[in-house]
């Protein structure tokens, strides 16, 4: 049984404390709304926030929350690829403006891969796009095929992989970008039990030997709790954080983890705060359809 | 080759002998219908005549231009169309009708503009090819899923390099079938406008032969036509099949 180096949720605080202005910070969230506004005759929708936070260098934050709070919003708009509509994040110093910063790297719930492309050219697409040399490409390649353990299916194609791993592929052409801040939207979302298990342990190992900050959107208690360092809850929407819980876990940790005691006290801890905000979602979610009916 | 292609061929073959049987027999009049052995003859003859592989040459390079016009012009349009959502809402509907019009109508403003000759014929197969090049592409962007888009923009892909690295590659399946359909109805387009209005083509030939009451001579460029077409589309049918096989994830 691996033993915890913090006590159980301890480092529980406000959202607020937990914020900016923090000079280890890799990533600021600063009070960061997001309003998609409607079309005619459509109300605009507050997606997300305000929502305040930092990631540290090298830490491996996740997030839950109910469906349709605004995870993936939250990601969006720390990846670059949304612009918020108040707030700011910023990223290694300097404010993300609506385009993605080198540095960066993302993979998402849905297959990314691109089918007409091999393995290996999938996983090298974005070195040959920004022009890297191709005897870095081929080393770059090289480790991250061995790393994901895509060896014999280096020239397959994607149609003839399982759905696993063509998530590995997709991990493995983030990694080869050597990303600081790697942003994961439901990675493991499809796939099954034991597999989410051991990918979670590939990548624990991916965070510890690339030494990258990690934001995990999930809705998997489990997963969060097995490998982040601090865990974000997240209000019915808009997404609020109502609390940042610290796990206290080991960095040199394993899936073994999950029969830890404390492991399911801090699983049990967030969902006696994720219930409420569950049902929350889950009425107002059924409110709207009857309106729309 | 598959149950389903025994079965095509064996029906193909049956229909065949039956159309053979029926001419030996005198079931059918030699002057509407040939025996389709006689076809098969006045094929040779047809692919042994100098004079006629000029013809045809002709023919199939106004076709090609067609085609090539057609599919660039196409694949353009589509690109520039898809991301103005607002002007796809006005042309949609209008694409969605292009085939109801009847194009032909417009041949004799094609001859007044470009006169009478190889442009106006090759305007004609490439108006007959274009909409199904635009709607396919349209179909293609469409289709692709956001998620490899945001890919894209998390690669700092820049517009052009992310239509021509990422969406189009994505959309391949479907523009491709756009230009099998291009192919064919620039067939139609061209062989038709020859047969209208021109003195030299494929299409001429075939009036021309009609027209001499020369039966043997029209089916033998008839049959010389179906079967480029068919093996065309067959080509085309196999690479679409290679993408699409490509396309289709595994059942975990």
């Amino acid at each position: 049984m691996m033993a915890a180096t913090k006590p159980l949720v301890s480092s529980i605080a406000a959202p607020s404390q937990q914020g900016s202005s923090n000079a280890l910070a890799h990533v600021e969230v600063e009070k960061v709304v997001k309003i998609f506004r409607g079309a005619k005759k459509t109300a605009d929708v507050h997606a997300l926030g305000p929502v305040d936070f930092s990631i540290r260098r090298g830490e491996f934050f996740a997030v839950v929350g109910p469906s349709g709070c605004g995870k993936s919003t939250l990601l969006d708009v720390m990846a670059g690829l949304s612009r918020p509509t108040a707030g700011k994040v910023v990223f290694e110093g300097s404010q993300v403006l609506g385009s993605v910063p080198s540095g960066i790297g993302a993979v998402f719930q849905d297959d990314a891969s691109f089918y007409w492309l091999d393995v290996s050219e999938n996983i090298a697409f974005g070195l040959r796009q920004n022009g890297t040399d191709p005897e870095e490409v081929r080393r770059r390649l090289d480790y991250a095929i061995s790393f994901m353990g895509l060896h014999d299916f280096a020239k397959a194609h994607p149609a003839q992989l399982s759905c696993g791993m063509r998530q590995r592929m997709c991990i493995a052409r983030t990694l080869v970008m050597q990303p600081r801040l790697i942003l994961l939207d439901e990675p493991f979302g499809a796939l099954d039990q034991q597999t989410r298990l051991l990918m979670g342990e590939e990548l624990l190992r991916l965070w510890r030997e690339t030494g990258a900050s990690i934001l995990l959107i999930t809705h998997s208690l489990d997963e969060a709790t097995m490998l982040a360092d601090r865990i974000g809850v997240m209000s019915a929407r808009p997404g609020r954080f109502i609390d940042i819980i610290t796990t206290g876990w080991p960095r040199e940790r394993t899936s073994e983890i999950v029969s830890d005691p404390q492991f399911g006290a801090i699983n049990a801890h967030i969902w006696t705060l994720l219930r409420k905000e569950s049902l929350l979602s889950m009425r107002g979610q059924q409110g709207s359809a009857e309106n729309r009916g | 080759m598959s149950d389903a292609g025994w079965i095509r061929l064996a029906v193909i073959a049956a229909a065949v002998l039956a159309l053979e049987l029926a001419c030996r027999l005198g079931y059918v009049d030699a002057f509407t219908v040939i025996a389709p052995s006689q076809m098969a003859a006045a094929l040779i003859n047809v692919l042994t005549s100098r004079e006629l592989l000029i013809e045809i040459s002709a023919s199939l390079l106004k076709v090609a231009v067609a085609v090539s016009a057609s599919v660039t012009a196409g694949i353009v349009i589509g690109i520039v169309l898809h991301p103005m959502k607002r002007v796809r809402r006005i042309v949609d509907p209008l694409l969605s009708s292009y085939y109801a019009l009847p194009l032909f109508a417009f041949y004799p403003l094609f001859i007044v503009l470009l006169g009478v000759g190889a442009a106006s014929i090759i305007l004609m197969g490439f108006v007959t090819a274009l909409g199904a090049m635009v709607l396919s592409t349209l179909d293609g962007l469409d289709q692709i899923p956001q998620v490899l888009t945001k890919v894209g923009r998390m690669h700092q892909m820049g517009p052009i390099a992310s239509m021509l690295r990422l969406q189009l590659p994505a959309a391949a399946p479907y523009v491709l079938a756009g230009g099998r359909l291009a192919i064919a109805y620039a067939f139609i387009g061209v062989i038709a406008s020859e047969f209208i209005l021109s003195g030299q083509g494929l299409g001429f030939e075939i009036g021309f032969a009609y027209n001499s009451f020369d039966t043997r001579m029209m089916y033998g460029l008839i049959l010389f036509i179906l079967l480029l077409v068919i093996v065309l589309n067959l080509v085309l049918h196999a690479w679409d099949d290679r993408l699409r096989l490509r396309r289709r994830p595994v059942r975990d």
